[in-house]
């Protein structure tokens, strides 16, 4: 009798962890769904192509970001520079726009290259943790934007950079193309190369990479510097869109949004995976959520709120994984 | 009756089983008023759990606890701290950047009117260190003192707390000699003042010098117990391991030398020189050849996981060389090891092993990834055939190779980890305890590779807390103490009994480390 209950409240607890996992791997993919199917039921004008398009837009530097910072949270770090060296390639931009767009382009992301590379030093070999490191470079890193911008707004009239904002491609916005092709780069990264894979090691037992060999601290340092060369690239495209280079606004809260998506979208801050599509759905959902909660005509803050609790979900769903 | 015939703490018939493993089975022990109690035994004996009972962090299935007669039935371990019984661990752990004073009283500080007395504590904890002799400004922060003293502070804490019993688990394992004599003073004055000492070591200079009774643990169980003075050095190390003194190794070498190879002519393919990590390992020299197993003995805290680990690069070493194939080898850089082909199976397979969330195929090409890629691409066709190829040789039971290695056996995921060595073509593979934690069968499967793999000419360097798997499996034992080459048996003189007396040994004995024969080692078993 105890035998048959001990074995029937085991199978209760299988079939328990079995649906937490499927709603872990699965959970973000349904959310955005019935989101989807929320506002086509109930979200007027929502199914058109100038509200995907924006939408789209919206979320692109947010998605860029957030990929960088999923490879971070993949080695169980974290990067909370990324809205600073947002900043800092905004404010480098117009200082190079007199040597054509590429090379001010090239110098943008070569910031952002620097700043990951000074965070990933202080991880990967100092030993400093991540989120000490880049809180370092969050203030930093703005600070450093202003003291190049002379905190000034500056206008850009640049044309080519100011069709990357607003140009687009069979009817595709360039900065969407440009997320999705990181999207794409990030993914065969992650899982085609012996990069991705060692970050995953890595970030799975570092202790057990190190004793078996791998380069951790060159996986460390890269993870970082790639996070920074993104964040300068949204950055660059941010000021095409905005017309303007402003240090003080641009990449605002960034690390947030990108944690939240990343996060969302199943990738565990304690690291060992790296989930490119759910990241993706993690940024397509906090994003569709806060339009819609704005298209009901209902105030930011309330957006804040379910912002806040789908963060808690997605933790709580989560929740299981460390305690294994 | 005297007072220190008196029993002060006892232990009756305690049973205390964990899932899968009974890890007390009618353990009993008896400490007396102002006596030192030393309880050993050879890992997982079962002290630690012992202690755990009787200081209230676990309850035992069954069997009685009495304090000064009376029962007793901790739930916690502050229970047990109220009825006097204090803790002092291996490891400090107190607050690293609180002060002395506060560590002392930490959770019972003197008050005035609802904020803490610092004068009253600090003064408090002056008078307690001063009467046992321990000299310390009690305002600075306990990480700005050494080793010796924070544990000094922590018998402080435990005395402060009007313990009856201290408990010391392995208090001398980060001390010097010097902190150690000092200890052992405050270990005497507690006598004095009637206190009882509950004393875990494993080292015997230590044992024979502060300890009166002791009771011998060994699988669960307890083998001996009385005084510890009518117990030879040797007997102890015997009864510990659970051989006969004169219990001889009943086959001495691998299949491989007996086949009439000698190893010996071969050049060394890992040489290694005065190699020296403090504290643990103090300068350790030997060879390994191909096709030899080399066994390092000794007991828990001799250095031999860290010489291990000095090797492979985990751990950058301070001073000394090694060799691989007459070259010489970069310290501190694991990369560089495995270039240079030594591979490491570490004694810890969850935190140094194994990447839980990873497949097997993962884990198993980890360290090879970089040989099985072209142009930093991953091409897992080749990866596959290599896996498949492993997973039969070494009979890995998984679902498939996509499989997560969390969800395997112990056994299987030792095999992952030495397929994952075995990826490499390794000319040296240093095992550490290859094949503890895991079940008899594939045990026996691990052991059967390690002979293999020497027979097809790898040098194997062996580490095993077990005595019939170190004997059994080497062809010639390096035996360590205290981070140092003690002794090296050899041929017939590969025998538990030479072992033993190398563990033994009294400290101070100059033993040659290649001359030893076994008509050395019976001269010092018997002195």
């Amino acid at each position: 009798m105890t035998v048959l209950q001990a074995s029937v409240v085991d199978m209760a607890a299988t079939i328990r962890r079995d649906r937490w996992r499927w709603v872990r791997e699965y959970g973000v993919y349904i959310a955005l769904a019935l989101v989807v199917v929320f506002d086509l039921l109930f979200t007027s004008n929502f199914a058109t192509t100038a509200n995907v398009r924006t939408q789209l837009v919206q979320v692109s530097p947010v998605i860029v970001v957030a990929l960088g910072m999923a490879m971070v949270i993949g080695t169980a770090g974290i990067d909370l520079s990324v809205g600073s060296v947002m900043a800092l390639s905004a404010a480098v931009l117009p200082l190079y726009l007199g040597y054509g767009v590429v090379p001010a382009v090239l110098m943008c992301l070569v910031a952002g290259c620097l700043s990951g590379l000074l965070g990933g030093s202080l991880v990967a070999f100092v030993g400093v943790q991540p989120i000490v490191a880049t809180l370092a470079l969050l203030v930093g890193g703005r600070g450093l934007a202003l003291v190049i911008a002379d905190g000034q707004l500056k206008q850009i009239s640049d044309p080519t950079i100011l069709s990357l904002g607003d140009g687009s491609f069979l009817g595709i916005s360039y900065f969407v193309l440009v997320a999705a092709g990181v999207a794409l780069l990030v993914a065969f990264l992650v899982r085609r190369t012996t990069f991705g894979r060692q970050l995953v090691a890595v970030g799975g037992n570092r202790a057990a990479s190190r004793v078996a060999g791998l380069p951790v601290r060159r996986v460390l340092l890269t993870v970082y510097v790639l996070s920074g060369a993104l964040a300068a690239l949204a950055g660059v495209f941010y000021t095409a869109r905005l017309t303007a280079s402003d240090p003080s606004s641009i990449g605002q809260l960034y690390e947030l949004s990108a944690i939240t998506a990343v996060v969302v979208g199943g990738t565990p801050l304690a690291g060992g995976r790296v989930k490119v599509l759910g990241t993706l759905a993690g940024a397509m959902l906090v994003q569709l959520v806060r339009a819609t909660i704005i298209k009901l005509d209902l105030p930011d803050s309330t957006a804040q709120l379910v912002q806040a609790a789908i963060i808690l979900a997605a933790v709580f769903v989560q929740r299981e994984r460390s305690t294994r | 009756m005297s007072e220190t015939n008196r029993p002060v703490l006892e232990a009756i018939d305690i049973t205390k089983s964990f899932p899968g493993v009974v890890a007390l089975s009618d353990v009993s022990l008896t400490v007396h008023r102002g006596t030192v109690h030393a309880l050993v035994g050879e890992n997982g004996a079962g002290k630690s759990t012992l202690i755990k009972v009787l200081t209230g962090v676990h309850s035992a299935d069954s069997g009685d606890v009495r304090l000064n007669g009376e029962p007793v039935d901790f739930t916690r371990p502050s229970e047990a701290q109220h009825a006097g019984i204090s803790t002092v661990y291996q490891e400090v752990n107190l607050v690293p950047l609180m002060s002395v004073a506060r560590n002392i009283f930490l959770g019972r500080e003197p008050t005035r009117r609802g904020l803490i007395d610092f004068a009253q504590m600090n003064e408090k904890a002056e008078h307690v260190l001063t009467t046992y002799g321990i000299d310390v400004d009690v305002r600075r922060p306990l990480r700005s003192l050494g080793m010796g003293v924070q544990q000094m502070v922590a018998v402080a804490r435990a005395i402060s707390l009007k313990a009856s019993v201290v408990v010391m688990d392995e208090p001398t394992s980060s001390l010097e000699p010097r902190e150690v004599e000092k200890l052992f003073d405050v270990i005497r004055r507690l006598k004095a003042d009637g206190v009882s000492v509950i004393y875990v070591s494993h080292r015997m200079e230590e044992l024979y010098t502060i300890c009166e009774q002791v009771t011998v643990l060994r699988d669960g169980r307890r083998v001996h117990t009385g005084p510890l003075l009518e117990l030879p050095r040797l007997e102890l190390v015997a009864t510990m391991l659970g051989r006969e003194v004169a219990e001889v190794r009943s086959h001495g070498t691998t299949g491989y030398a007996d086949a009439g190879h000698d190893v010996t002519a071969e050049t060394p393919v890992l040489v290694v020189r005065n190699l020296t990590r403090r504290p643990a390992v103090a300068g350790v020299s030997f060879d390994v050849r191909p096709g030899e197993v080399l066994g390092l003995g000794g007991l828990l805290g001799a250095g031999r996981s860290e010489t291990v680990k000095a090797v492979s690069g985990v751990d950058r070493a301070e001073s000394g060389d090694v060799r691989v194939a007459g070259r010489h080898l970069r310290s501190g850089s694991t990369g560089a090891a495995i270039s240079a082909g030594i591979a490491l199976l570490p004694e810890d397979r969850k935190t140094e092993g194994i990447i839980p969330e990873l497949s097997v195929r993962e884990n198993i090409v980890l360290a090879a990834m970089p040989r099985l890629s072209r142009a930093g691409l991953v091409s897992e066709g080749r990866q596959r055939r290599v896996v498949d190829t492993l997973m039969k040789r070494l009979r890995i039971k998984a679902s498939s190779p996509e499989q997560k290695v969390r969800e395997l056996s112990g056994g299987n995921q030792q095999k992952v980890l030495l397929a994952r060595l075995l990826c490499l073509s390794p000319k040296v593979l240093l095992l550490d305890e290859p094949t503890r934690g895991i079940d008899v069968g594939a045990k026996a499967e691990v052991q059967a590779l390690v002979e293999e793999l020497a027979q097809d000419g790898i040098g194997v360097v062996l580490i095993s807390s077990e005595v019939e798997e170190l004997l059994e499996g080497s062809d010639r034992v390096v035996v360590l103490k205290d981070g140092v080459v003690v002794d090296e048996l050899r041929g017939e003189g590969v025998s538990g009994d030479a072992l033993m007396a190398a563990l033994a040994a009294e400290p101070g004995t100059d033993r040659v480390r290649t001359s030893a024969t076994p008509g050395d080692r019976q001269e010092v078993a018997s002195s």
